[in-house]
């Protein structure tokens, strides 16, 4: 095998370069989706008793201290070694991301806006899907974008049970057949995929938000403006009056 | 009509935000709840549509119950108009204002057309429709604001300190704006207010409440001008409430003297007959009549054409006769260096001075009358000056 090229792949990992891409796309959004789906009502239900948060958050932080090797070998013994056990990881570290993120996000809803949609009539559902989530949209993408960045990565620590890095397996490879062109494949594929993803989120992000003040730094400005100006003026005024 | 029954709001940790409130407040009319904070206005306000339930007393509307009917259903028959405006930032201001019909199952293209039509209404440019919240200024946003509560033409519209986020010009074209559109539609408007300037230029009825939630005085602004009920409320209405409540009074019945009018090509004779009225001062006026300034009767002695222009008196500010106050009247006569005050028609020329003690005459019989009429004669009172 030595001397093969860069882009070709050993046949024990019985896949094509573009089959590895895929497998491992599919092991790192996997997890994040599924996080969203359970981070979207916990972090709803932390936003409206707000005592759940601080336990939410605590426990998500602990499982996120595990280290995902130990997490494997722990799931080895329920899971096999799939890819299932690579991924159930991948969801809780995730929802360490996505929780705070989605509740911040919500709770950055200025409370002007909440009333306003009461007094017209919003009930407690359509508030939370017609203003409170579409607010925090920018919250949560940004979320998205640490959690997916984060899961594209950890994806490759699969290999150490038994091929199930995706791209991570070439860096095995490499060891096995001494081909560091693989490990460096392995590594920039991985970056790139990373990078794209995050491009990705980031059109999500503008497609979903026209509202948002954007582009140069005058829009900005006038955000901030509009932001600061409601708030800022209360104080001027009392001396007035 | 809405009718607060013994209404009181009682925390679970104790504090009485409103106790045993009782008010009527009249249909088509404009009825402002002012108080320092902590008086239980806004908590008023928020029970009519039942964000705040009482813990005990009831609130009718139209005789009815209001917590007989869904509240959702109640929520949309009463606009509501907030501080900072509380727009949807994420949705366009035509959509904003669209909100509540969209609700009320109106199709996209009713609902907007509607919304186009508001906008025209509160003074927004129809280039703004397709704007984010983002890219209004703070008085724009206000304007979003009332346009969208009145998008479903609820009978009742519920304004929270809305204006107090902005500055003092835009406050003040915004209230009189506010006063315009209620003519026009005369909603029956409640409005809470810390101001108490805001409170008497736009209510019609004032209900004072004082901390602790308990009602000082309601009554008309010029009844709560001329005869608080306590010492609270005087001391909320402030010094200068004799002044204020010119405000109510028309300069309708001044009377104008036109003898000091001489045109600014008038030749000697012509300012012997003005002088002799016995002015001492006179008003030189354009050929269009508009006033230029005033001239000492003797200085003007050899014919007003005689006189430098740029050597005459500044005449301050002109009142449009009639349609200003009494109040504008006597601050103009304040602010002119000769004590009389200048009136001006629609079109700015002048129709005739006014002293000082003309308009003290004027001022101590419009009370007369106004004491003798049991001082709550509504009819007698004139928002005078209040729209412009």
């Amino acid at each position: 095998m030595r001397g093969a090229g860069f882009f070709d792949i050993p046949s024990d990992l019985q896949t094509s370069y573009l089959g590895l891409i895929g497998l491992h796309v599919e092991e790192a959004l996997i997890p994040v989706a599924i996080g969203l789906a359970i981070a979207l009502p916990l972090g709803q239900l932390c936003v409206r008793f707000s005592w759940l948060y601080a336990p939410v958050l605590w426990v998500t932080t602990v499982l996120y201290a595990i280290p995902s090797l130990a997490f494997f070998i722990f799931l080895i013994d329920y899971t096999g070694a799939t890819r299932t056990t690579v991924m159930i990881p991948l969801t809780v570290y995730s929802l360490v991301l996505l929780v705070p993120s989605i509740v911040d996000g919500v709770r950055s809803v200025p409370q002007e806006t909440m009333s306003a949609a009461t007094a017209m009539g919003f009930g407690p559902v359509q508030r939370y899907l017609k203003v409170q989530l579409p607010i925090a949209v920018p919250a949560i993408v940004a979320g998205l974008r640490v959690a997916v960045a984060s899961s594209i990565s950890l994806v490759s620590i699969g290999a150490l049970i038994g091929n199930q890095g995706a791209l991570g397996n070439l860096l095995q490879d490499a060891i096995l057949y001494h081909r560091s062109n693989l490990a460096m494949n392995s590594v920039v594929t991985t970056a790139v995929l990373a990078v794209l993803m995050d491009i990705a989120l980031v059109l999500l992000r503008m497609a979903l938000t026209p509202w948002m003040p954007r582009g140069g730094r005058a829009a900005r400005r006038a955000a901030r403006t509009a932001a600061v100006e409601p708030t800022a003026r209360p104080a001027l005024e009392d001396t007035t009056v | 009509m809405i009718q607060i029954e013994s209404v009181t709001k009682r925390y679970p940790d104790g504090t009485t935000a409103v106790d045993d409130l009782s008010l009527e407040i009249p249909d088509g009319s404009i009825t402002v709840l002012v108080g320092p904070s902590g008086c239980g206005k806004t908590t008023t306000l928020r029970m009519i549509n039942r964000m705040v339930e009482p813990t005990s007393g009831r609130i009718l509307l139209d005789g009815s119950d209001i917590t007989g009917q869904p509240v959702n259903a109640l929520r949309r028959s009463m606009g509501y108009v907030i501080q900072n405006a509380g727009l949807f930032q994420h949705r366009t201001i035509v959509d904003n204002i669209a909100t509540v019909p969209r609700m009320l199952g109106w199709d996209r293209r009713r609902a907007r057309d509607r919304a186009r039509e508001l906008m025209a209404r509160v003074g927004l440019d129809e280039a703004l429709a397709r704007r984010y919240p983002y890219q209004l200024s703070g008085g724009q946003q206000q304007r979003v604001g009332v346009a969208r509560a009145l998008a479903a033409d609820p009978p009742v519209l519920l304004m929270d300190e809305p204006f107090s986020a902005v500055d003092p010009i835009v406050r003040k074209s915004l209230q009189g704006e506010l006063l315009r559109i209620q003519q026009e539609l005369g909603k029956t408007i409640v409005f809470v207010t810390h101001d108490i300037d805001e409170a008497i230029r736009i209510g019609d009825m004032i209900a004072v409440m004082r901390t602790g939630g308990r009602l000082a005085q309601f009554a008309p602004p010029t009844e709560l001008l001329s005869s608080p009920a306590d010492a609270f409320v005087e001391d909320f209405l402030g010094t200068d409430r004799g002044i204020r409540r010119l405000s109510f009074f028309s300069s309708d019945g001044l009377e104008l003297s036109k003898g000091p009018l001489v045109a600014v090509d008038a030749d000697a004779e012509q300012v012997a007959r003005s002088a002799a009225a016995g002015a001492p001062y006179l008003l030189l006026t354009d050929a269009e009549g508009k006033p230029l300034g005033w001239v000492a009767a003797q200085d003007a002695a050899g014919g007003a054409d005689k006189v430098a222009v740029g050597r005459l008196l500044p005449f301050g500010r002109p009142f449009a006769a009639g349609r200003e106050s009494l109040r504008d009247a006597l601050d103009c006569a304040v602010l002119s260096p000769t004590g009389w005050a200048v009136a001006v028609d629609g079109e700015g020329k002048a129709v005739g001075v006014v002293s000082q003690e003309t308009i003290g005459a004027a001022i101590r019989s419009a009370h007369a009358r106004h004491e003798g009429a049991g001082g709550t004669d509504r009819d007698d009172f004139t928002k005078a000056g209040a729209a412009t």
